[in-house]
């Protein structure tokens, strides 16, 4: 076999290991994908009323709030899911058996891709749930066949970056408790952004920085091709280079920490 | 060492240093196809070290090392190839069961289909784990575990192992199994390279063996050159006469004796001739005897003999 068959083989094996994982250790996934379901709920049935009002639509109220709010939702849909996986990565590297692996002739890199593809697979399943239920509670999303394709290229690019990042952090945490913490400044980052109401109403300091961060980006590219609007050809550059940024730096990171330990 | 045997594992003034901390101060070793090593020596000598240097887990701070024939610093991947390693914490994966753990390293063995699945219940039978094979090892009991670990590493079918202290922590039941396996596996033509803190285990196992100590070999050789240099062995006896400790002490040429406490140590390589010798002594000279031990030479004796230093701080 070719050094790339093995990649791809080893991959699978890792892949299939992760998977299992999930299924014996279920209690994480839950977790993982409860969380964003129950800060949509929270936000459209707490809060939605009176945020949607201020939005400045026609309508206004929960409904309008609810359209505005579940493109962001979807995004903090993947920042859940890769909370979890810094975490497994930093319980992973704890287990005897990874330094098995590193004494296999195999290739290397497939215990972290492994990883990252049941991530990205993980951070789908959130953002399924979180759309039947967004759905569920009068969502109506108004994208085209093609723009649903879209929309799951531009969810599994930004994933695939996020996920990178966090098999960086879950690498590099010295610690289980260090790896459950780092990626926590993810979670905030869609609220300094588009994601809970619109950047424009924020002071320009914060408005400044939201304007500039990868999620507000992200949160637009998904908003625009959820609604069949036209997606801005710089918020849609942006995405793709923070993604890309993202991922590269997570990887040279992850595999620096693998080689060396 | 006259040999024509092809070398499995060889290293060459192999050093580890970590900042101003020296774990390794330089070690030669040449282990022979086919036979067992054993790198004896405390918590702390390095032994560990000189593992995750010879399996490619960490690189040498200096010195050279081939294993299998190729280079552990530029040929690492044909070394990956050649060897199986079992550490001190077995290394199974906690949330599979026994047997996925045994495919999933057919799988990374790159095995076909067929030959994993006939390979898995052969060794699955071979270390009496069938019964376990469908629960998680997360349940097998420590000589499971490390049964289990073992069978994985045999999955890919290495010519060289690694085994780094595979008994610490075992009762001795699957300490006795751990050992016929370890037999076996040399019977079968594999090169064993073994660590462990047990003066016994080295001598039942080793073909050689080197005492490694503050990350130098202290000494090197079989385990009768070995036990040669160390005068630790002896038998204790415990009179029932007082009056007969001295003339016992002076006919056994005893090393030490206590007239209150009526014992007298005699210095002995705990060979049955040089016990049936004493016994005769005794006999001959009607000396009467309530006790008779015989201490043969452990750990402690080894360092205190060859390092001359006890190892208080260990």
């Amino acid at each position: 076999m070719s050094t790339l068959a093995h990649t791809v083989s080893d991959t699978s094996t890792m892949l299939n290991r992760q998977l299992k994982h999930m299924l014996r250790y279920p209690s994480l996934t839950v977790m993982l994908v409860g969380m964003p379901v129950v800060f949509l709920l929270l936000f459209v049935y707490v809060f939605g009323g009176t945020i949607g009002d201020g939005l400045g639509g026609p309508t206004g109220g929960r409904e309008a709030y609810l359209t505005y709010l579940t493109p962001g939702m979807l995004l903090m849909a993947i920042v859940a899911a890769v909370q979890g996986t810094a975490i497994s990565v930093a319980m992973d590297m704890t287990e005897g058996i990874v330094d098995r692996f590193r004494t296999m002739k195999i290739a290397r890199v497939s215990v972290l891709t492994g990883h990252v593809i049941a991530s990205v697979l993980q951070s789908f399943l959130c953002m399924a749930v979180l759309l039947a239920v967004a759905v569920a509670i009068g969502f109506r999303p108004e994208a085209t066949p093609l723009g649903w394709l879209g929309l799951v290229g531009v969810l599994a690019l930004i994933s695939f970056g996020l996920t990178w990042l966090t098999v960086g952090m879950g690498m590099s945490a010295k610690s289980v408790e260090e790896a459950s913490n780092t990626p926590m400044i993810l979670m905030l980052l869609p609220f300094l952004g588009s994601a809970f109401v619109p950047t424009e109403s924020m002071p320009t300091v914060i408005q400044y920085f939201a304007d500039y961060q990868p999620f507000t980006p992200f949160i637009e590219v998904v908003r625009a091709l959820l609604f069949d609007n036209p997606v801005e050809g710089a918020d849609l550059i942006l995405t793709a280079a923070w993604s890309i940024g993202l991922a590269l730096l997570g990887y040279t990171i992850s595999k620096k920490k693998f080689n060396k330990r | 060492m006259t040999t024509t045997k092809t070398l499995a594992i060889e290293a060459a003034n192999l050093t580890k240093s970590y900042g101003e901390n020296e774990v390794l101060k330089g070690i030669d070793i040449a282990v022979p196809e086919g036979t067992i090593f054993s790198l004896l020596g405390p918590n702390g000598a390095g032994k560990t070290t000189t593992v995750n240097i010879l399996s490619t887990l960490i690189p040498a701070s200096g010195g050279q090392a081939r294993v299998g024939g190729f280079d552990v610093a530029g040929q690492a991947d044909s070394v990956r190839g050649a060897i199986g390693v079992t550490g001190q914490f077995a290394a199974v994966d906690g949330l599979l069961t026994g047997r996925e753990n045994l495919r999933l390293m057919g799988r990374l063995n790159h095995l076909p289909k067929q030959e994993i699945r006939r390979r898995t219940e052969d060794l699955l039978e071979r270390f009496d784990l069938v019964d376990a094979a469908k629960r998680p090892p997360a349940t097998y009991s420590g000589g499971m575990k490390r049964r289990l670990d073992i069978a994985m590493c045999l999955m890919g079918d290495p010519k060289i192992i690694f085994l780094d202290e595979p008994t610490t922590g075992l009762d001795p039941r699957s300490r006795r199994t751990m050992w016929q396996i370890i037999r076996d596996l040399v019977k079968a033509g594999t090169t064993i390279f073994l660590t462990t803190q047990y003066l016994e285990e080295a001598d039942e196992l080793a073909d050689r063996i080197a005492v490694l100590d503050g990350g130098r070999i202290v000494a090197e050789g079989t385990p009768e050159q070995l036990k040669r240099l160390i005068p630790g062995g002896h038998v204790g006896l415990r009179l029932h006469r007082a009056d007969q400790v001295e003339h016992a002490a002076r006919v056994l040429d005893a090393g030490s004796f206590d007239a209150d406490q009526l014992t007298v140590q005699v210095p002995t390589d705990a060979s049955v001739d040089s016990l049936r010798k004493i016994l005769d002594t005794l006999d001959r000279e009607g000396i009467e005897v309530d006790e008779f031990t015989v201490h043969t030479p452990d750990l402690d004796d080894v360092f205190l003999s060859l390092t001359g230093q006890a190892k208080a701080d260990a």
